[in-house]
């Protein structure tokens, strides 16, 4: 940051997105005074509809490639396709929380909503290391008020309140780091930072390195930083289970694959190493715990573990196919895993369970949904021709070609592994019978509409994935 | 002029003293203490490497007071959820704080 910038009005071009997120917050809060009480479940609509239009002008509005107010945001290719994947989520959260009970009137909670998404944005555009710890921590903080929104409810307040002592604690970790990378290297901007870093000893960079990785691990849910992820999942609103576990942990991945890109490339073939035991670990661990549980939310959770496995995967492979196909296997987890969430929101409405027994006899209660989860837990098995199989094939591509075999070996064991414990789900739904198997699930339109577009998404990126694959290859060329 | 070191040595015993009460204390307050004491570890860290290092950017400060507007939002939300559970539960302590677990 030189002393002499000065405020350049297209800077603002850059974060526009972020910006209508802002008023997008504000109008939703103001509209939930005025509206009465019967009337609030539009709020939903309210939210959808906005974010909706700001994903369009993420998308469309030119942007300026170069960084924005002096160096604190660049909203590169990549960058903005991680944006729209956090926004695309923050749409079908917002619907999916219309038809989730003790949710769907309430203001602030689609406020709070919308400032963790304005916070994700940043972390996508970040780059420098205040604006990555400021955006990272509004991320986080609008979180944990999300995950203990419903205080009534002793499990989400006690998720609540693991959430944000371990986020707090990773965070403060995290931040000892980035106050020594800025010691070291005298700079905050990371490309002053990487710099630096080249001159710097190597046993200081990685002592940051490493502390800056805890902040990462946590938004991510990698092993060992995992520990909240069961819990956290279980204990918060359903709609907001699904918001952590896809927004939030591909936030974390945006921060993550452009520090590793930027900040570190002088640590060379170091951090590497650590990744893929990283990578080799989490997966196994999150696929291995996942076959006992009894609870849909903690199974998905311990899922959701390993699935942060796959994508670092990508991570290690650290070359353009890997960052590229990190990118890709996220926008298909976004929409599979919100599929799955928002069964699991429906069915326990009604059954007021969320116990994977109590999924019996859904496939005679209602065809859709029961397609719609089959549809989620076979793409997040790596079922062909669904679209979690070509993700999956594409991470191990650019982990082969980055000469990580042994690597692979272990992603394809813990894909079979995990196809135990999703077609076990798949076992309860269609083939055990429940008492109440005649009483059909009512979906509402929102729902419906959730369902009916993550379901189509996962069938279209598995059939025709070249279009959006092409897509994030074109954008993270400007990163190479 | 006291050195830089001596700075860096404070900061790392606080920091030090910040993580064991996250990992020992019981007391959900005292976590939250704790974590405060790391983060003013942070903000030592910070104006240090700012006045011996690049004394004429503002950069070490901003972060620094950056990292205090955070903090105390941090805090606010934090002793706000400690309340919520302490509604419900009638205490603080994070052993007892267990309905969630496999």
């Amino acid at each position: 940051m030189g002393g002499e910038t000065v405020f350049n009005a297209i800077w603002l071009l850059t974060i526009l997105p972020e910006l209508l997120l802002l008023i997008l917050a504000l109008i939703v809060l103001g509209v939930d005074l005025a509206l009465p009480a019967e009337r609030k479940r539009s709020l939903g609509v309210w939210t959808a509809a906005g974010l909706v239009i700001v994903l369009l002008v993420s998308l469309l509005a030119p942007v300026p490639e170069e960084a924005a107010f002096g160096g604190l945001v660049r909203a590169d290719p990549l960058g903005r396709v991680f944006r729209a994947m956090f926004l695309l989520g923050g749409v079908l959260v917002a619907l999916m929380s219309m038809d989730f009970r003790p949710l769907r009137q309430d203001g602030p909670y689609y406020g709070m909503l919308l400032f963790s998404l304005l916070g994700m944005c940043l972390m996508a555009v970040a780059e420098n290391l205040v604006m990555l710890y400021v955006a990272m921590e509004l991320t986080s903080i609008s979180a944990y008020v999300l995950v203990g929104y419903l205080r009534e409810d002793t499990f989400s307040a006690e998720a609540g309140l693991k959430y944000m002592l371990f986020g707090a604690f990773t965070s403060a970790v995290m931040l000892y780091g980035l106050s020594l990378l800025f010691g070291l290297t005298g700079g905050t901007g990371y490309m002053e930072v990487a710099a630096a870093l080249r001159e710097a000893p190597f046993s200081l960079a990685m002592v940051g390195f490493l502390m800056v990785l805890v902040g990462f691990g946590f938004k991510v849910a990698m092993v060992p930083m995992h520990f909240w992820t069961p819990d956290v999942y279980q204990g918060a609103p359903t709609p907001v289970t699904a918001f952590i576990s896809v927004a939030s942990k591909a936030a974390g991945f945006a921060v993550m694959l452009r520090a590793f890109r930027f900040i570190f490339p002088s640590l060379g073939g170091e951090w590497v190493a650590l990744m893929v035991a990283i990578s080799a670990v989490t997966m196994t661990l999150g696929n291995i715990f996942a076959v006992w549980q009894k609870n849909i939310k903690r199974m998905l959770a311990y899922s959701s573990v390993a699935q942060a496995g796959y994508i670092l995967i990508g991570v290690a492979a650290a070359s353009r196919l890997g960052i590229a196909a990190a990118a890709f296997y996220l926008i298909i987890y976004t929409v599979t895993n919100i599929a799955a969430f928002a069964t699991v929101v429906l069915v326990s409405n009604l059954t007021g369970s969320e116990d994977i027994e109590s999924f019996a006899g859904l496939s005679r209660r209602s065809k859709f949904l029961a397609w719609g989860l089959m549809l989620a837990l076979f793409s997040l098995g790596g079922v062909p021709p669904f679209a979690g199989f070509i993700g999956k094939l594409i991470l191990f591509a650019g982990a082969v070609q980055s000469g990580l075999i042994a690597l692979v070996v272990i992603g394809v064991l813990n894909v079979i592994v995990s196809l135990y414990y999703y077609l076990n789900v798949a076992k309860v739904v269609f083939e055990r019978r429940s008492e109440e198997e005649e009483e059909p699930v009512p979906i509402p339109v929102p729902s419906r509409w959730v369902l009916g577009f993550t379901m189509a998404a996962i069938v279209i990126l598995g059939v025709l994935a070249a279009p959006v694959f092409n897509w994030v290859w074109r954008a993270s060329g400007a990163w190479f | 002029m006291v050195p830089l070191q001596w700075y860096l040595v404070l900061s790392a015993a606080l920091f030090c003293v910040g993580l064991y009460a996250v990992l020992a204390r019981r007391n959900a307050i005292s976590i939250l203490m704790g974590i405060e004491l790391m983060l003013n570890a942070v903000n030592i860290n910070l104006l240090a490497f700012w006045r011996y290092t690049q004394p004429e950017a503002a950069v070490g400060q901003a972060f620094a007071a950056f990292v205090y507007a955070v903090a105390a939002a941090e805090v606010a939300v934090g002793l706000a959820l400690i309340v919520s559970i302490y509604r419900n539960r009638e205490t603080v302590d994070v052993d007892e704080i267990n309905l969630l677990k496999w």
